[in-house]
């Protein structure tokens, strides 16, 4: 009945388990009886879980980002204190439990911290900055957030059943087939993999009609802010490499659930495949990550320097080649596999000369920030953050591009402190940039500064307090992932990285902080404008903060790249038009949330061998898509009337910006606006 | 009253300009899903050519195939094709029966081709050449299994568009919705292609 299913998958084996168990299903009780006693569930479903708007999704993605973020810094500060106690001894965590932890930490950084941050970001900028009243594929767009957060889930919850996987965040066989890992470990992984990968291509294809087709009249892609290039480029890689992901997991599992042979070692097994089809996604991933947050710095630089972008063009072109060279590049992740020197000579050349776009564009933000009026807010931290550190990571790079140099380096700390000296400053610091510079647009009130510039120094001296000993434990020959040593010249270096991971942590703190004071007093620091930088370049800055539903009461139409700055020199940015259309928005939907946890169930199911609970949940979301297809009336109106009056409201409010904080607070427009127009 | 007519029916026809208008997003979408479900099966296809010599001493295609019944299938599925293009073709005509009956056609048509590679793939299991016997046999029962696996999930889509059909007409979203389904179907009919000539031509000369 319950398949492999018994008490014995309760995490029984250690403390340290339990207790990550009990924090998991604490918390979760915690903030379901908070919601409870504010009543608040009706109110949750109805604006939230089952809304299209795409302001909403992008704002529960980042929630979603936010708190995995917090579960995977959970993971890196523990293996940090295992590691830096652990010479000649067991340490504090037990050989399996450890090698679950940086599996779980990797896996939950990439898919479901980093990957949704991006997506959040994107829902809540791309339409505003191309003039749209939403994406293309509204109820898609809710389908792809709750296929990620099932993924999420399942990542979550084995944690309390079961365990998670120790092979890694790569998953290699065949430590990772069923000979060598017999219990549900990788199977959690592959199940958390393929549902969320489902959700990460539905959400590039998305995105590439997005911006393909829903451009505000004269916007050709020329004039498109740098943002939104990216995340042309972005989405258009998901759609092309995460099918790979795709194949390399619903293979591996293929091997673990009906013991078929492409990975393991023997019957004609080539484990040398999955790395390979795992790497033709593996490498765009990071350029799918890594562009937004390029596209974020060019924002952030250009908006509070208050100057034009240096080098759109060569942004953009340097955008493409990253794309077109992100493909080309997958072998250098194992030189050491056995190609031919020829074969590693072209890879390696091939990953050399990524490095030059992507200098371009740190001359082209350099040249931005040049003489320009820099507002000195922690996003400009973040993105100077960024400019220094990202480019001793790209140096470390292009030196692990080097087949000889690599044979050295593989697999030793050295290369974890390349691509954390990467991704944390090139994907976290530009996204907490973003959120930052996007934060008041979403939300309607800006961040508290003083806590953000606490957070950011916390993060980067504690960044380089951690990484900075991995290099060179790199070069004394320490490998990845090690539970116990026994060199106890090592110590002193991993002791340093486990200090810097308690700064990160303070960091973190910091963060914490700086949300809920930014909440208690969002009323002092209100948006009325919906320019909040005065500065603003991009159409998302022409709306207000946080904009109604449908965005844009008239679509703007763009005569020039920057066309909110121009509209603004022109004084054209604020006029009321002669009259107002009825506009049809998407309906709320319940689908989505259901697609969500029935994809959840059937990934729980398959992991434990529950094959009723697997045909009856896969069932269940045939049935649910094919009575989906017979809903052809997905949107509701909002009248002309009512558009009037929301716009109405809007313009009494930007008149009160001008007054003082406290009396606007108090005048009824305010209240008004905070409540947009509620789907039905 | 003229004056509401003149104002009503410029607005009704924005409206009715931007439900075209996402349709056309919508076909426009599908092409990216089509091209991604592509990668899919070239990594599939890929797989199979790595593979196809891992036969771990087990049997091979030279064994295992029959020109015969390859044959059968793919002219099921050819002829499905056709006549899904018929059915496209009257539903331009706006030929409702027509359409109907033709995507009756296709649908016989394409469910003989799944029974006849259902009944293959049972047989080779039960001949002991199953999918976890080697390398090479997992690679041509996933590869072909993925592809039969979509045949099943268009003929579910063929048999969900005609009740529409049937119920609502062909109205703009039935065109669309069509548009797709026909896609979908000849896009099949271009991997089977490849699967013919990639996995049982090399496999029997």
């Amino acid at each position: 009945m319950l398949g492999k299913l018994t008490i014995d998958a309760l995490p029984f084996y250690s403390w340290v388990a339990m207790g990550g168990a009990g924090v998991t299903v604490g918390g979760a009780l915690l903030v379901m009886a908070v919601i409870t006693y504010f009543g608040k569930w009706r109110y949750l479903w109805t604006e939230w879980l089952t809304s299209l708007d795409h302001k909403r999704i992008g704002i529960m993605y980042i929630v979603l980002a936010l708190v995995m973020l917090v579960r995977g810094f959970v993971d890196a500060i523990m293996m940090r204190a295992q590691q830096a106690v652990a010479l000649n001894s067991e340490g504090y965590l037990p050989p399996d439990h450890f090698d679950q932890i940086f599996s779980s930490h990797g896996t939950i950084m990439i898919f479901f911290m980093a990957m949704p941050f991006m997506t959040g970001l994107l829902n809540i900028a791309v339409p505003l900055q191309i003039g749209a009243r939403d994406v293309a594929f509204p109820f898609l767009n809710s389908v792809s957030l709750w296929m990620t957060a099932g993924g999420a889930a399942l990542v979550m919850i084995s944690l309390v059943i079961g365990k998670f996987s120790t092979a890694g965040w790569t998953g290699y066989p065949p430590y990772s087939g069923i000979e060598y890992s017999p219990d549900v470990g990788v199977d959690y992984w592959i199940c958390a993999l393929l549902i969320s990968g489902v959700g990460s291509t539905l959400a590039g294809i998305n995105f590439v009609v997005t911006i393909i087709k829903r451009r505000a009249p004269g916007m050709t892609l020329m004039r498109m802010p740098l943002f939104t290039w990216t995340a042309l480029i972005s989405s258009l890689l998901m759609v092309f490499a995460f099918p790979a992901l795709t194949v390399a997991c619903a293979l591996l599992g293929l091997d673990r659930f009906f013991g078929m042979h492409f990975f393991t070692n023997e019957d004609g097994g080539n484990l040398m495949n999955y790395i390979n089809l795992f790497w033709i996604w593996g490498h765009p991933e990071v350029y799918i990550l890594i562009l937004p947050a390029f596209g974020i710095f060019s924002e952030v630089v250009s908006t509070l320097s208050a100057k034009r972008l240096y080098g759109y063009r060569s942004l953009v072109y340097a955008t493409i080649a990253i794309g077109l060279l992100s493909f080309c590049v997958w072998l250098h992740h194992f030189f050491t596999m056995g190609s031919s020197a020829n074969v590693n000579a072209v890879f390696g050349i091939a990953t050399m000369v990524i490095a030059v776009p992507t200098g371009v564009k740190i001359f082209d933000w350099l040249l931005t920030l040049f003489r320009g009026r820099i507002r000195f807010h922690p996003s400009i931290y973040w993105t100077i953050g960024f400019i220094v550190t990202f480019v001793i990571g790209g140096m470390s790079g292009v030196l692990l591009a080097m087949p000889p140099v690599d044979y050295l380096f593989h697999n030793s700390t050295f290369l974890v402190a390349h691509f954390h000296n990467a991704i944390i400053p090139g994907v976290l610091f530009g996204y907490l940039a973003g959120f930052g510079l996007w934060f008041p647009k979403a939300m309607g009130f800006k961040l508290n500064e003083r806590w953000g510039f606490r957070a950011f120094w916390c993060w980067l001296i504690g960044f380089y307090l951690a990484f900075m000993p991995l290099y060179v434990l790199g070069f004394h020959g320490m490998a990845r992932r090690m539970e116990t040593y026994n060199v106890a010249e090592w110590q002193p270096y991993l002791v340093v990285a486990a200090l810097g991971a308690v700064v990160i942590l303070c960091g973190v703190v910091c963060q914490v902080i700086q949300m809920t004071l930014s909440i208690r007093h969002w009323r002092e620091e209100r948006d009325l404008t919906g320019d909040p930088w005065v500065h603003g370049r991009s159409l998302e800055w022409m709306t207000s903060s946080p904009p109604p539903p449908y965005n844009f009461a008239v679509i703007p139409t763009v005569k020039s790249r920057d066309a909110f700055h121009e509209m603004k020199r022109h004084g054209t940015a604020y006029r009321r038009p002669a009259r107002y259309e009825d506009i049809y928005m998407p309906k709320n939907s319940a689908v989505g949330p259901l697609l969500g946890g029935l994809a959840f169930l059937l990934g729980f199911a398959a992991v434990w061998h529950i094959w009723w609970l697997v045909a009856v949940s896969a069932l269940a979301i045939l049935a649910t898509v094919v009575i989906r297809c017979f809903d052809d009336d997905p949107d509701y109106c909002i009248t002309a009337a009512e558009v009037e009056a929301i716009e109405n409201r809007r313009f009494e409010a930007m008149a009160l910006a001008d007054t003082e904080p406290e009396e606007a607070a108090r005048h009824p427009a305010f209240a008004a606006q905070m409540l947009p127009a509620r789907a039905t | 009253m003229s004056g509401d007519m003149s104002e009503a029916a410029p607005a009704m026809d924005a409206r009715a300009r931007e439900e075209a208008e996402n349709l056309r997003q919508r076909e426009f979408g599908f092409w990216l899903y089509l091209l991604s479900d592509a990668i899919i099966f070239a990594l599939l296809f890929m797989t199979y050519v790595v593979m196809v010599d891992s036969t771990a001493g087990a049997l091979t295609g030279r064994h295992l195939f029959s020109l015969s019944n390859t044959f059968l299938e793919t002219m099921l599925l050819l002829f499905s094709s056709i006549t899904f293009g018929f059915a496209w073709l009257s539903a331009r005509a706006d030929r409702r029966s027509h359409v109907l009956g033709w995507l009756l056609v296709t649908f016989v048509l394409g469910a003989g081709f799944v029974f006849l590679e259902v009944n293959e793939l049972i047989g080779m299991a039960a001949a002991g050449a199953g999918p976890g016997e080697s390398g090479f046999l997992s690679a041509f029962f996933t590869l072909v299994g993925t592809h039969g696996l979509h045949v099943s999930f268009g003929l579910l889509f063929i048999a969900i568009m005609s009740l529409q059909i049937a119920l609502r007409g062909l109205n703009p979203y039935a065109m669309s919705r069509l548009y797709r389904l026909g896609l979908f179907w000849h896009f099949l009919d271009i991997v089977w292609i490849g699967i013919f000539s990639v996995v049982y031509l090399p496999g029997l000369l």
